[in-house]
């Protein structure tokens, strides 16, 4: 590939000698004779193995737990219901004040999705947990599930998780958060053309080569070693203390070593309770998830449904963008009230927009709940726009990269959300692609400028 | 429950251990002997990371079961490289850039060192076929794809 320096080649006085130069990776050397330490390649004596009872309806109320039996059976050390959770109930995001805390470590009266830890058995070995977990009777009462989100927002929709009280995040600016820049309306009534469309996307498991999982390790001196593969080191001690109601100088984690992630070791789920089992036996405790609770039950990307409507001019202006996005976060918050919020902030594109309206809400339904994964909260929301600016250049007849061009945001355009355009280079990309693809377009097009006036 | 023995090489060294029966080679390789280097991805005989040789041809630990290894003879990522020197897939997978995450690394190496023993000189649909049963889910497969060829090269090269 040709690294073009000349792009903002008067602006910038760094070489770039790194980019385009081959480094070797510090870590391969490691990956390739097989020593590189993942969390699972840590093997101790006496290890006990975790095994999760799960609920199997989508949303159901808990009339009695019954171990009795689970217990009994050969190999089994200890069985683990809500009431050993020190502080049950939880929020990943509570670290930055985000609110309130909703999910329950193992399941305490009630399952909001099908998948949900209820109890938690730890054997000698992987096949006496197992066979023990089949063992636990847990009775349900089965409640009506929602499974989309604009049926859950309806009234008289099923409540899916009573901490919030409504199948919404209720963010401070209210049931969604709100974008608001000139006046839409207007926009509207004065565009050529108007163009609404609805997108929708499924949820995407990431899928790692690894699953997720720790191993954790009772030391001397009264702490704990965790051994895990989250991506999120410090949020996973963070929580993890507040669960355990233990300070942080108790726990010492081990990590960065990541079998594949892409977002989806973020969440901090196997390790609290990982860490309790082994606080209870005094033994180290290992909890893997098998290859169906890493497809099934680690948290997918979010559904998504985009409503775009935009009004365009006949010379290729769009006058005005009303987004209304909805993100299904399944029964828990985790990192999606986050990713939300982010496609709020990102719906109007890179493009240069005047009038713009955009409410984007975080919706809870009984499915399973969802999280971070690649650029989660604008990557659905980038597919949504710019198939919608395919269709309004096929509405007025132009060529779909001018139809950009004429559009793109450039450095000191005020962006919909009140943040100055900065360090542009959308122009300049296009540019480049217009050549690579060859592509062509009008030559005015070719002498713009990100960032230089008049151009 | 009843316990086993096994006897078998691994990477050139004499292994005797007793196991329950039942355990796969994976776990054996593992937990008891202590080569990490095969990984536990699918331990449904689907994602190609345990991938090791036995008697040279390339098969999943995770649906060997080791009682089944006596005698045999197995070789595994963490024995490819002599007195410090990387073999020439090793040193490939390093230049070009093959490993990410690295998980499914020793599975893939295996892969391709079953082919460059049986064909020197693979085409790119040899090596494509090759390493079809082994899932990276980040580098996209291509850099992997040219270190096998490269590292064919190099052996060829080593040869003339």
């Amino acid at each position: 590939m040709e690294l073009r320096k000349d792009y903002f080649a008067d602006v910038r006085k760094d070489g770039l000698h790194e980019i385009g130069q081959p480094r070797p990776r510090l870590d391969s050397p490691g990956h390739v004779t097989g020593k590189t330490a993942y969390f699972a390649d840590r093997n101790f004596p006496g290890m006990l193995h975790l095994k999760m009872v799960r609920s199997p309806h989508h949303h159901a109320r808990i009339r009695s737990i019954d171990t009795s039996e689970a217990e009994k059976h050969p190999g089994v050390v200890r069985v683990l219901t809500a009431r050993d959770v020190p502080h049950n109930v939880y929020t990943i995001l509570i670290l930055i004040q985000i609110g309130p805390e909703d999910e329950t470590v193992l399941a305490d009266g009630k399952v909001r999705w099908k998948g949900e830890a209820v109890v938690a058995v730890l054997g000698e070995t992987e096949r006496a947990a197992q066979e023990a977990a089949a063992k636990v009777k847990v009775d349900y009462e089965v409640l009506p599930a929602v499974f989309d989100m604009e049926e859950a927002l309806k009234p008289g929709a099923p409540l899916v998780n009573e901490y919030h009280g409504q199948n919404y995040y209720l963010y401070d600016s209210g049931e969604c958060r709100k974008v608001r820049f000139g006046d839409v309306e207007a926009g509207f009534a004065q565009a050529d053309h108007i163009l609404e469309q609805s997108y929708q996307s499924s949820p995407i498991e990431h899928a790692p080569t690894e699953t997720t999982g720790c191993v954790v390790a009772p030391e001397g001196n009264d702490r704990f070693t965790c051994y895990t593969n989250t991506q999120a080191m410090f949020f996973t001690l963070d929580n993890a203390s507040i669960i355990l109601q233990m300070p942080g100088s108790k726990l010492h984690f081990v990590g960065g070593t990541v079998g594949g992630g892409f977002g989806g070791k973020v969440d901090v789920i196997v390790e609290p309770i990982a860490i309790l089992g082994a606080k209870l036996t005094g033994r180290p405790v290992s909890f893997v998830y098998s290859r169906e609770e890493e497809m099934q039950i680690s948290s997918p990307r979010a559904a998504e449904k985009v409503v775009i409507k935009d009004g365009v001019m006949r010379d290729g202006r769009i006058v005005a963008r009303k987004v209304t996005g909805y993100t299904d976060a399944g029964a828990y918050s985790r990192h999606s009230p986050y990713g939300a919020q982010k496609g709020a902030a990102h719906y109007p594109g890179p493009y240069t927009i005047p009038n713009v309206w955009i409410d984007t809400y975080c919706v809870y339904t009984n499915r399973t709940p969802s999280s971070a994964m690649r650029g989660f909260g604008v990557t659905i929301g980038d597919f949504a726009l710019e198939v919608q600016m395919d269709k309004l250049a096929r509405l007025i007849g132009m060529d779909p990269l001018e139809f950009r061009f004429i559009n793109a945001y450039r450095d000191g355009d005020m962006k919909a959300h009140r943040q100055p355009t900065e360090g542009a280079a959308l122009i300049e990309c296009m540019q480049e692609a217009s050549r690579a693809a060859n592509w062509p377009v009008a030559e005015k097009y070719m002498a713009m400028s990100s960032y230089r006036k008049g151009a | 429950m009843a316990k086993v023995p096994v006897q078998f090489t691994l990477n050139g060294a004499e292994k005797a251990e007793f196991i329950e029966s039942g355990t796969t080679l994976l776990n054996a390789l593992r937990d008891k002997i202590g080569d990490t280097s095969p990984k536990g991805g699918c331990h449904q005989g689907t994602c190609g990371a345990c991938s090791v040789i036995i008697d040279g041809e390339l098969r999943l630990s995770c649906l060997t079961l080791a009682e089944t290894c006596n005698g045999a003879d197995i070789k595994t990522t963490a024995g490819l490289a002599e007195g410090g020197v990387l073999h020439p897939l090793q040193r490939a997978f390093l230049d070009a850039f093959a490993t990410q995450c690295g998980f499914c690394t020793p599975g893939m190496i295996m892969a391709a060192k079953v082919l460059l023993d049986r064909t020197p000189n693979p085409s790119r649909e040899d090596v494509v076929e090759a390493l079809s049963g082994n899932i990276c889910r980040c580098t996209g497969y291509e850099p992997i794809i040219q270190a096998v060829l490269v590292a064919a090269r190099a052996n060829s090269q080593n040869a003339a």
